[in-house]
Parts: structure tokens; sequence; C-alpha cells
């Protein structure tokens, strides 16, 4: 694999590899710290994240690997530079990955044209965020062994959602069916195509789920009249208590953050038995130097 | 230059507006066509004979809608550039939009373009003027001075009137000068941040999309307005099934509307973004096969009277970027032909009409002269060799910029001669200037 630019395309035997390598890191891979000893990792954010950015830097340490970050803010890019030059540039300093967010679909691939080294896709735009499917994936395989037959139920803002395209790609290549569930206007058309049930009844399909993921729900949207306000939206379509007792007695809930508490989700549920939002933030790091690992390779 | 006589000699002549289709000797005179034979015809003395065995005699194509980006982005093409382009493609007269820098709404960038393209001296360009100042939408730019100036329709191409009010004013007040108000059809409103067409690969790309109602809800204000006004309304690239269906109806009620499609509308579907290739972003976008197979009934059944390029030239830095900044547009002269053939060889159209829709159709749609071989008719001639295979090659393209989603392709048919006015300007891969 020379760039990790989507999960779309990725093949099942390549995600279990990259979830298998994770697994060793988790348990402490003993030869981890010399994979890119001496080597450079840029970051380039063109788009707030502290967690995916410190995610993949904590990632890249662990591996052994120098990295740069490179603040966009004030930076060429406010001047007016283009993305290709700030790339190039970048490049130019000798780094063997670029890992980009980017605010617009489809950055990372431009930019993978016309470098040599590798790029991954932090996500981007609406498009992609492959290294967090990856990592809800390997969230829900240390807990159920395997995908295979299991129901995953996405719930929210799927038009605007990187997390929910990279996690339909990446549930279904690995045998999970989805359920994609919002208001219509913020589901779009050709989901079922990609293989995913598609639905605004919740509470008919709450309790088929052996996982719900929460996405978060962004206030601009309302704005935009995508939903009336964020109290309806809580009410249609949040996990407040009383539809976290009608899931199943197993079920895992999981979020990818930052989590806007009483509305996609309720604190009780969050913070309850169900959820294992936490052990995502911390199979994050794993996940990424697998990543890393397998693309500088 | 001394007008010259020229005989093409024994070429499949294709002339829709009369009804010829077979082997003819064209006899030019002074610019005009002065004989059309079955019979063999003797060669005057001072002619030049042009050998058309094997080949097709058409009427010059013309194209109702091009950007030639002179005055503002000459960077990007010029009136010569585009004019270069233009015969290269077969195209005798183009009618190049007002969205310069400065806008056509003034007599003076009319002449200023009229005096490029004189200099030029290849095709034929008329102009199209703004409907509103500076193409803003507000207040209706000066019709009468820029129809007395030459413009031959009125139009603020690549943006919609919004202002349903004004678009009216503008239909009715079009009336005195019987002219034709064509339209860009978009609701921005429904289109909003779009950058492709609304589907399943705009979801899967996670691109934001164009519904196709941001088009046909337009298209449907339109010809409310113009039945109102009775005048004459050209819908400028229709693009989907639903604006095809309201323009067919409107004909059959006997609205004036005409209505012109792009070659990459009727070849390519939305899936040609790709990996989000800024070649296949144009607005409007590229839509669905099924968008597509009405748009080819609509260019067969006389629905769509034209097929225009919608010519726009982007350099590298328009279009080297992110999808979502990249500009709307592709290059279109010099691969109408053989795209336009290529629907025909797929059974989508006779080559009849394919030729019609190139030159007597849009003649008609604007009143221009040209588009037919009749004794009289200028000399304006595209000299076709049918089974030539090439492949499309954007680094040598004459436009002056490169933005196509056509690069590679195989095509079959090429220009081998331009006659505008009975003289070459274009023959074997070469432009003809004249200015010795």
């Amino acid at each position: 694999m020379r760039h990790l630019l989507g999960i779309e395309g990725l093949r099942r035997s390549d995600i279990e590899a990259l979830l298998d390598r994770a697994e060793a890191h988790l348990h402490g891979s003993p030869d981890a710290s010399h994979v890119l000893r001496g080597k450079v990792v840029a970051n380039l954010f063109f788009e707030d994240s502290t967690r995916t950015r410190t995610s993949f830097e904590m990632a890249a340490h662990a591996l052994g690997a120098e990295v740069l970050n490179w603040t966009m803010a004030g930076s060429s890019v406010s001047k007016g530079e283009t993305l290709l030059d700030t790339a190039r540039n970048i490049e130019a300093t000798g780094p063997v990955a670029l890992i980009i967010r980017h605010r617009s679909s489809g950055a990372p691939h431009l930019v993978a044209r016309h470098v040599r080294c590798a790029v991954i896709n932090a996500g981007d735009g609406t498009h992609e965020h492959p290294s967090q499917a990856l990592l809800d994936a390997f969230t829900l395989r240390r807990r159920w062994g395997k995908l295979d037959g299991r129901t995953v139920l996405i719930i929210g803002d799927v038009l605007h959602s990187r997390v929910a395209r990279s996690n339909l790609h990446c549930l279904t290549a690995l045998g999970a069916k989805v359920v994609l569930c919002g208001p219509p206007t913020l589901l779009p058309p050709g989901l079922e195509a990609l293989g995913a049930r598609v639905t605004s009844r919740l509470d008919e399909v709450l309790p088929e789920a052996d996982a719900v993921m929460c996405l978060r729900v962004q206030s601009e949207r309302q704005s935009e009249s995508f939903f009336p306000s964020a109290r309806e939206f809580s009410r249609l379509f949040g996990l407040n208590a009383a539809r976290a007792e009608r899931l199943k007695p197993e079920a895992l809930v999981l979020h990818p953050g930052p989590m806007n508490r009483g509305v996609e989700i309720a604190p009780a549920v969050a913070d309850g038995p169900h959820s294992v939002i936490l052990d995502q933030v911390a199979h994050g790091v794993a996940v990424r130097r697998a990543v890393l690992e397998v693309v500088c390779r | 230059m001394k007008p010259t006589t020229v005989l093409l000699r024994r070429g499949r002549v294709i002339d829709p507006r009369h009804g010829v289709d077979g082997v003819r000797d064209v006899l030019v005179r002074d610019g005009r066509v002065a004989e059309v034979s079955e019979a063999p015809l003797e060669a005057p003395p001072d002619a030049q004979v042009v050998d058309a065995q094997g080949r097709w005699v058409l009427p010059g194509f013309i194209d109702l809608h091009v950007h030639l980006r002179e005055p503002g982005e000459e960077g990007k093409e010029t009136v010569l550039t585009g004019s270069r382009s233009a015969v290269a493609g077969g195209f005798t007269a183009v009618v190049a939009m007002p969205n310069t820098k400065p806008v056509n709404d003034s007599v003076l960038v009319t002449e200023y373009v009229k005096a490029k393209a004189r200099e030029a001296g290849l095709c034929r360009v008329y102009l199209a003027g703004a409907i509103t100042k500076g193409l803003q939408g507000e207040e209706m730019a000066e019709m009468g001075a820029l129809v007395a100036a030459g413009c031959v329709c009125i139009t603020d191409d690549g943006r919609p009137v919004m202002n349903a009010g004004l678009m009216r004013r503008a239909l009715q007040y079009a009336t005195q000068f019987d002219l034709p108000v064509m339209v860009h059809e978009e609701d921005l409103t429904l289109s909003g941040k779009g950058v492709m067409h609304e589907g399943p690969t705009s979801t899967r790309l996670g691109l934001i999309g164009i519904p196709p109602s941001a088009e046909v809800a337009m298209v449907a204000r339109d010809l409310v307005l113009l039945e109102e006004t009775r005048g004459r309304l050209h819908v400028a690239h229709v693009s989907c099934e639903g604006s095809v269906r309201l323009i067919r109806e409107a004909k059959r009620r006997g609205l004036r509307v005409t209505a012109e499609a792009t070659p990459h509308h009727f070849t390519l579907e939305d899936e040609a973004v790709g990996d989000y290739d800024t070649h296949a972003r144009m607005n409007p976008p590229l839509r669905t096969r099924h968008d597509v197979l009405a748009v080819r009934e609509a260019l067969a059944d006389g629905t769509i009277d034209a097929i225009a390029t919608d010519h726009a030239p982007h350099g590298v830095l328009e279009k080297q970027v992110e999808f979502d900044k990249a500009w709307n547009g592709v290059v279109g002269l010099e691969t109408a032909l053989g795209l336009t053939l290529a629907a025909v060889r797929e059974g989508a159209l006779s080559l009849t009409r394919a030729v019609a829709l190139l030159s007597d159709g849009p003649a008609k749609a604007f009143g221009l002269p040209g588009g037919h071989l009749a004794v009289g008719a200028p000399a304006d001639i595209t000299v076709v060799e049918p089974d030539v295979e090439w492949t499309v090659d954007a680094t040598r393209f004459f436009s002056r910029s490169r933005n196509t989603p056509f690069h590679g392709r195989r095509l079959t048919g090429r220009v081998a001669q331009t006659w505008v006015g009975g003289r070459l300007v274009f023959e074997n891969g070469q432009t003809k200037e004249s200015r010795s």
C-alpha cells in the first residue's frame, strides 16, 4: 500500500492485515521503535483537529520518527499558495509521509498524484476518514472477535460525514451490515448502492443494532435548514437514555468525537455501560502506528 | 487578397436545409456558393481545384456558445487563439460570450472584440451582449446599443438572472429587436455550493451535489415568462431530462424557444469525475446515463436545435487544485466534430441531423447567415475526412488552454479544410492566417 487515501477499494485482507498489526502494537510490539528511526513524517493539517493530529504524532514517535507539524494558520497557505505548492515544498524537506487533513474532498488524492512520498488521508472534506474507520472496526473486532453478521447502526448527519463513508466501506468489507439513519435531508442519494440500508425511523432499527455509532451534528447545519433545531434533532435522532434501554444488552455505543452531549448523545449514554468511546481514542494510536508502518515501508 | 474561385470536386455534399446528400461539385466565387452540381463542372480557368472525393463537404459549423476570454484573461485564450481553435474544429462562426473582463455590456467591448476578430481574420466572430450590467443581475444593459453594435443575442451566461421580474422585462424589451435571450438555467438556491451532479457519485466522493431541479425549475420559470412575453428564449447547455421534456412541450405549443447541448453533456456521465478529475467539473454538471440518453433523443427529434461547445478555456492554475476550488468548464471546439460523429456511430442520431445541429440549426436559432450551401450562401464550408482515426492530444490544441476530459480519447472523423467566405483558413492541421 503506497498511500492510504480511503477505505474504498481496500481488500478485506488489506484491512485485516492493518488491524492485526494494530493488535500487535497495542500489546507493545517490541521492535516497533526502530521502524521509522531517522525518518520524518509531516503533519499537514489545513483544518484543525487536535485529536487526530496528536494521535498520528504519538504513533509516529512510537515508531521512532520525527514529526513535522505544519500549522496552516499564518502560513504561506493563507498568503495564497496553492495546496500543491505547499505539499511539494514540504515534500522537498524529505519526509517519508504526508498526513493530510483538508476541508476539500479529494485534496489528498490531488497531492498523491504529484508527490513521491506516501500520503495518508487524515480526513478530507466530507469524503473519507480512513484511520478513524479502522480504529472503529478495531474497537468492534476486539469486542466481538469478528464483524461478520453484526449490524452497525450509524445515526445522524451522513451527508456531511467522512466518518460515515469510511465506516460504511470498512464495516461492509469486514462482513458487517450497516444501517444509516438520519433525517432525509442528511441522507444523500446512492447510499444503498454502497451497501447500506437507509432509514429515518430510528426507533424501528434500534433494537437490531449490535453497535450504534452517533455522528457529530454541527450546529451550522441547523442554520442551513437541514433540520429545524437541535432540540428536534435530539428528539428524533438523539441516543438518549430511553433509547439506550431498548438496545440489545451487549450493544456497543461509539462516537468519533468530539461529542455534543445532549444533542446526538445523552451524557448518561456516552459514559454508560454500552460506551466504548474512550477505547476508540486509545485504539487510535495503535491503528495509526500500523498505518504508518504499512505505507512507509 | 483577391477573391478566389474554388471548385470543390466530387465531395459528398450534405446540406440538411435543402435536403441534399450526395456527390456534388461545389463552385465558389467571390466568397459565395456559385453553383452546386450533380454533374461534374468544368473548372473555370482561374479556379483553384480541390479534390474532395471520399470527403464530406458540409456547411461551415456555427458554435453559438464560446468563451474567447479576451479582453481580460488573455492567458487562457484570445480572440486569435480561439479563432484558430474554431477553424481547426471546423467552425466557421462562433458567438462569443460576454463574461469577459470587462463584461461585454457596452459598445466599447463589442467593438474591441470585433476589431480583434477582424485582425485574426479566421472565422466569423459574433458577439453576445450582457443582459444585465456587469452580469450583476440587477440592471438591464443597453440592449439597443449592443444590438446596433452587432450583438446577435444577449445573455448573462455563466450566471442565471435570478430576479424573475427583471428576466421578464428583458424578454419583453428584447422583442422590439427580435433578439434571442440566451439563458444559463440555474436556480442558485438549489445548486448552492454544489460542484457536481447530485447522485451516487457525489455521495461516494463526498462532494456537494447539484440536483437537476436547479436547472429544470429555471427552465420552467423562463418558459412561463416566455409565454407571457412572446419573446425569444435560447436555453444554453441543456443537461437533463427534465429540461428536455419542458422544452419539447413548449415547442409543441408554438413558443419561440431554441436550445443547445454540448458534446460533453451528450457524451459523459457524472462518473467521469473519477478520482476528483477537475477536467470533468463543469456547470451544468455532467449528469446521469438517463440524462445523456434524453439529451441525445432531444438532439435527434429536434427539441434541441444546436450543438454548442461552451468552449471554456482555463489554465492549470484554475484546474490543478482541490475539486471544490476548481473552475468550471472544458475547451470544446477541437473535439466537437469527433464526439458528435461518435454519437452518430452509436446510433443516437443520423448523420444529416448531426450536420444540421452543427450548421443549419444554430444559424436558424440566432438568424445568422450561413448554415447551408444553396447558391448565394456565404462560402463557409467544412470539409471532413470521415474515416480518419485520431487521438485527442490536448498538448497540441490550437486553443491556448488544455482543459479537456477527452485527452487520449480515440475519435473518428477529422476536419480537413475550413473555408470562410470562400477563403481557406484551415488545411491539413494548419491555420492559414492572412495578414500578409
